[in-house]
């Protein structure tokens, strides 16, 4: 297919990969690049809220010129039963600072303008191409990839896999195990278009100011999962994901999910008018730092969601993809100046630096965190009754006195849960948090 | 095809219509899925039927689980929900084809 050599291929046009791509192109490095979409972000969905730290780091003046849509200054976490939610809503003045934290974004935009700064730096991207399997030495070792663009093959010194979770490649080739449906989660996003002075009016927003809200509770319908509304400049992205093996077992489909979560009485005046016009549905890797697989090996290295890299309790990937990638390629460039080996003892030196990151630190803090949320499944259902109908009756004055009142929402929450329950599920969530 | 939620308050809810929205490259005569053949569905085989959120998935009148993947949004959970059984065959789409995400 390309028959000079490359120092590095870089499978996947994702945050990840992007960031990969870009670190060693920008240093000089011959950095081939496999897209297997029309475009990059053709094939990528997101909710999408992008962190400015981890694309700071990688191009620090990505404001001048990146597509984003508004900076996040208030977060609403919602616990919601079938007619309430209650909530907890942080907004601040602080957040309109000159370069604001968080952003939304639509990820086919943002896809696409980070491809560009890649090529600027120099790399070789080949879009509609998929990488079908891995070409190893006789030792072994990794040198290059297939392609289905007329069965053609590419060489380099190492393979940089930022191929998504679904991740054939790695997987087919032995890298990495299948994914467990009780380990990833499938959620359903729609893009629904309003007036922006509309969205403005809605969430009392002015200028390019956001909110977003991630909302859990009876939505799932008993499942482990949550759900999500985020304010774009001129539309809104809500969706709503389950851990798959629970969406088995369950009898609802997936948009029937999502219909319900923007018919709720709190939702729909939000989304009122609105116009959708695309739908769309992506796995998302949560089984955390206990799913995450071999990072490395001789000739290869995996980053982003191949490599598990998502922080599911804090609703961060994005900023994991890009810091893995960007690490993924500081190594390799490091590696490459010392004139040294892109051997699996040498590659080690990708996960060395990343334990010294808030991504392995976040996901080691985290690890016991997946499986608590699989097996306490009242977190989804049984608690947001019992939390709402507790603020009903502190807040509905009937002429019942407040004493008893204390002594009603105290009555409902040790009938829901006994005492013995509600402590243990107290104690099991501060070990895994720890 | 067992496209409509009937669990959700309200109107039926159908995946037809918010497929529309999508943008699409068919690559014709060339599904990127293909189920196994078989006599009787395993109960994962059984449950795309619900939990594809394409809907392509179908059981015809011999019980039997049928796929239609032209609206298909490339998601893979069929792959990991069948991976034990190995009753359905996964590719990505040949590069180019598929689903176009305007927004993703």
């Amino acid at each position: 297919m390309i028959g000079e050599r490359f120092d590095a291929i870089v499978v996947g046009a994702g945050p990840s990969g992007n960031a990969a791509a870009y670190t060693m192109a920008k240093e000089g490095l011959k950095v081939l690049q496999l897209e297997r979409g029309e475009y990059p972000g053709s094939k990528n969905v997101q909710g999408a809220i992008l962190y400015a730290d981890a694309l700071e780091k990688i191009i620090p003046d990505f404001r001048e010129d990146a597509p984003l849509e508004r900076h996040v200054i208030e977060q609403r976490l919602w616990t919601m039963d079938d007619t309430s939610y209650v909530g907890m809503h942080y907004r601040s003045e602080d957040f309109n600072e000159e370069k604001p934290n968080r952003y939304t974004i639509i990820r086919a935009q943002f896809d696409k303008w980070f491809s560009g700064k890649v090529r600027e730096a120099g790399a070789v991207l080949l879009c509609e191409t998929t990488v079908t399997e891995l070409l190893r030495d006789t030792q072994g070792r990794v040198i290059g990839v297939r392609t289905d663009r007329d069965g053609g093959t590419a060489f380099a010194d190492v393979v940089i896999l930022g191929e998504g979770v679904n991740g054939l490649v790695g997987q087919r080739s032995g890298l990495r195990p299948e994914l467990k449906p009780d380990s990833v989660a499938l959620a359903v996003k729609e893009m629904h278009f309003l007036p922006r002075e509309v969205i403005e009016s809605r969430f009392n927003l002015k200028g390019n100011e956001g909110v977003v809200i991630e909302a859990m509770g009876t939505i799932t319908d008993g499942m482990t999962g949550t759900a999500f509304l985020y304010t774009n400049q001129e539309s809104i992205s809500v969706g709503i994901g389950c851990i798959v093996s629970d969406l088995v077992d369950s009898d609802r489909t997936p948009y029937g999910l999502l219909e319900a979560f923007k018919r709720h009485p709190s939702v729909r005046p939000l989304l009122e008018n609105s116009e959708c016009k695309e739908y769309a549905a992506h796995l998302i890797p949560e089984g955390g730092f206990n799913a995450m697989p071999d990072l490395y090996g001789d000739g290869w290295i995996v980053v982003g969601d191949a490599g598990q890299f998502v922080n599911a309790v804090h609703r961060e990937g994005s900023n994991l993809a890009m810091t893995t990638g960007r690490i993924a390629g500081e190594t390799v460039v490091w590696l490459k100046r010392r004139r040294e080996e892109l051997s699996k003892a040498n590659l080690a030196e990708y996960q060395r630096r990343l334990e010294d990151t808030f991504v392995m630190k976040d996901l080691k803090k985290y690890r016991k965190i997946p499986a608590f949320l699989h097996n306490n499944k009242h977190v989804f259902g049984l608690y947001p009754k019992l939390i709402s109908a507790a603020a009903q009756t502190w807040f509905r004055v009937d002429g019942v006195d407040k004493r008893t009142k204390e002594k009603q929402i105290f009555k409902a929450l040790r009938q829901g849960r006994t005492l013995p329950g509600l402590i243990g599920d107290a104690v099991k969530l501060a070990r895994s948090w720890r | 095809m067992n496209t409509v939620d009937v669990s959700a308050a309200g109107p039926a809810v159908k995946v037809e219509e918010r497929l529309f929205q999508n943008r699409y490259l068919v690559d014709a005569g060339r599904p990127h899925i293909k189920i196994r053949p078989h006599e009787a569905p395993s109960k994962a085989l059984l449950a795309l039927t619900h939990l594809c959120p394409a809907g392509c998935y179908s059981r015809n009148d011999k019980g039997q689980v049928e796929a239609v993947v032209d609206g298909c949004v490339e998601c893979g959970t069929c792959r990991v929900v069948t991976a034990k059984t190995g009753e359905v065959e996964w590719n990505y789409p040949r590069g180019g084809f598929g689903v176009l995400f305007k927004f993703g």
